[in-house]
């Protein structure tokens, strides 16, 4: 056995836009443990339930985070509209399902540069960043909104997009597509890529499932998991399967995700040629009562939102389980036994939202 | 519906979650989370699991001057973030568990937030 010696990792570092801590143990240049500490910036936004009234918190749950925003509001209000016997309007459904898709291309895009910068690809995160501020200016011409949507609401959403915008975002998207297909080809086969993820972080199938991972860290080692398959919002309707690598290293969580972009562009352009004519929000009364744990896909992977009502205003208990949160252990496990430079590579391949995790 | 998916929860006495957590993992279930929810005078603890898109629960109820379990990290080692997390918002002690941070993996500025008062409701 070699000298062991520990390293801090964060919570400040170039890779980590947000706090999480390691305390790496090497033997030389090879890492035997990690131990992970994150609580930097716990904000306790749960128990504003407690003085926020359940439309309200709509808003909370939105702000959780920056970058899958709009999910964290609709997967806040499938819940408590699970409470509420409430059946959102078919339009509805299919303009969530939109923006959750816009939302996942801009998440991935986000990642991919943030990806490219950890291993010094610079000039590829400003050709991610570049193609991700397209689908961002859509964003904001349907929602209003660049980060946070305000769409979201018990019982619909506040907005229609009119049928002549969805025409014309189904245009911008396929040229916008075109661009993403050209960049992605630097991720699929650049050696300078491949020599920094191929058999790197590598996590076996059945590490991940017994680890609890989700997203595209599950999906890269191969188990078909995606919460989508479980039909909410317009998915029932759609044609589309969950992307999966089985190469459980960092290119095969990367490969993952480029999949899931081209899925989610395939995702919009039928919710647009299928989406129905009608109303996009329905009157709700009463105050929730019982408790659901609403299951959503976010970029990052599954997202519980665990809401018990007890017939007021007020939730008695609003939990988030986020999907970074459910990553840490598995990230712990593929952090053994990697050589030092490699630790920022795997961390970012887990796509960790310490936002999203200090809720 | 919106949502259709059936959600079962079992209650069980605390001394048994080890076992039945064995149980699950056998079977094949995933741990998907852990949650507490603070009452009067008791603690209520949920652990969740899933087996083809299944959900299925187990509950334990906990008395807040008893506020002890036993851990579920032998059978499910992911269980050690959770149950650091009720140890350091919720106070509960969980016994046996692999990796044990003693109340220092989420820096609060307050000691068991969720054991604080609740607020009033007036928004």
């Amino acid at each position: 056995m070699g000298t062991r010696t520990i390293i801090p990792f964060g919570p400040q570092h170039p890779v980590l836009p947000e706090p999480i801590h390691l305390d790496l143990v090497l033997e030389d240049e090879k890492v035997v443990e990690a131990l992970p500490s994150v609580g930097f910036v716990h904000r306790g936004l749960e128990r504003l339930a407690e003085v926020k009234d359940f439309h309200e918190l709509v808003y909370v749950a939105e702000r959780i985070c920056g970058i899958c925003s709009f999910i964290h509001s609709q997967g806040y209000c499938q819940g408590v509209e699970t409470l509420l016997n409430v059946e959102v309007p078919p339009r509805a459904k299919y303009l969530r399902t939109i923006w959750a898709e816009l939302s996942r291309i801009h998440s991935h895009l986000l990642w991919l540069g943030l990806f490219a910068d950890a291993f010094g690809f610079e000039s590829l995160f400003m050709h991610c960043w570049r193609v991700r501020e397209k689908i961002v200016d859509i964003i904001e011409a349907t929602a209003g909104g660049r980060v946070i949507f305000g769409s979201c609401k018990v019982g619909g959403v506040r907005r229609d997009i009119p049928n002549v915008t969805l025409r014309e975002t189904k245009t911008e998207l396929a040229l916008i597509e075109a661009q993403y297909n050209e960049l992605k080809q630097t991720f699929l086969h650049d050696n300078s890529v491949k020599r920094r993820t191929v058999g790197v972080g590598t996590l076996s199938k059945e590490q991940a499932y017994a680890l609890g991972a989700v997203g595209p860290t599950l999906r890269g080692s191969g188990v078909v998991s995606d919460m989508r398959m479980l039909g909410y919002a317009a998915y029932k309707d759609l044609n589309w399967e969950p992307v999966v690598e089985r190469g459980g290293d960092c290119y095969a969580r990367t490969i993952v995700r480029i999949r899931e972009v081209n899925m989610s562009f395939d995702i919009i352009r039928q919710a647009i040629d299928k989406i129905p004519e009608g109303p996009v929000d329905v009157k709700v009364t009463g105050n929730p009562a019982g408790e659901f744990f609403s299951r959503l896909e976010q970029p990052r992977g599954e997202v519980i939102y665990y809401v018990k009502g007890n017939n007021t205003r007020f939730l008695e208990r609003f939990r988030i389980r986020t999907p970074t949160f459910a990553n840490i252990a598995p990230m712990v496990v593929m952090l053994k036994g990697c050589e030092l430079p490699d630790v920022p590579v795997i961390v970012l391949t887990i796509d960790p939202c310490i936002s999203c995790t200090e809720r | 519906m919106s949502m259709i998916e059936t959600q079962p929860i079992t209650v069980i006495d605390r001394s048994e979650l080890p076992i039945k957590a064995k149980e699950l993992s056998g079977e094949g279930y995933r741990l998907v989370q852990i949650c507490a929810t603070t009452g009067d005078e008791t603690l209520e603890v949920t652990y969740s699991f899933d087996r083809e898109y299944s959900l299925t629960n187990l509950r334990t109820i906990l008395q807040k001057s008893d506020p002890v379990i036993p851990s579920i990290t032998g059978s499910y080692l992911a269980a050690f973030t959770y149950e650091n997390e009720l140890q350091d918002l919720f106070g509960i002690r969980v016994t046996d568990l692999a990796i044990n941070y003693n109340g220092n993996f989420y820096l609060t500025a307050i000691k068991t937030p969720f054991l604080q008062k609740k607020s009033s409701g007036a928004a």
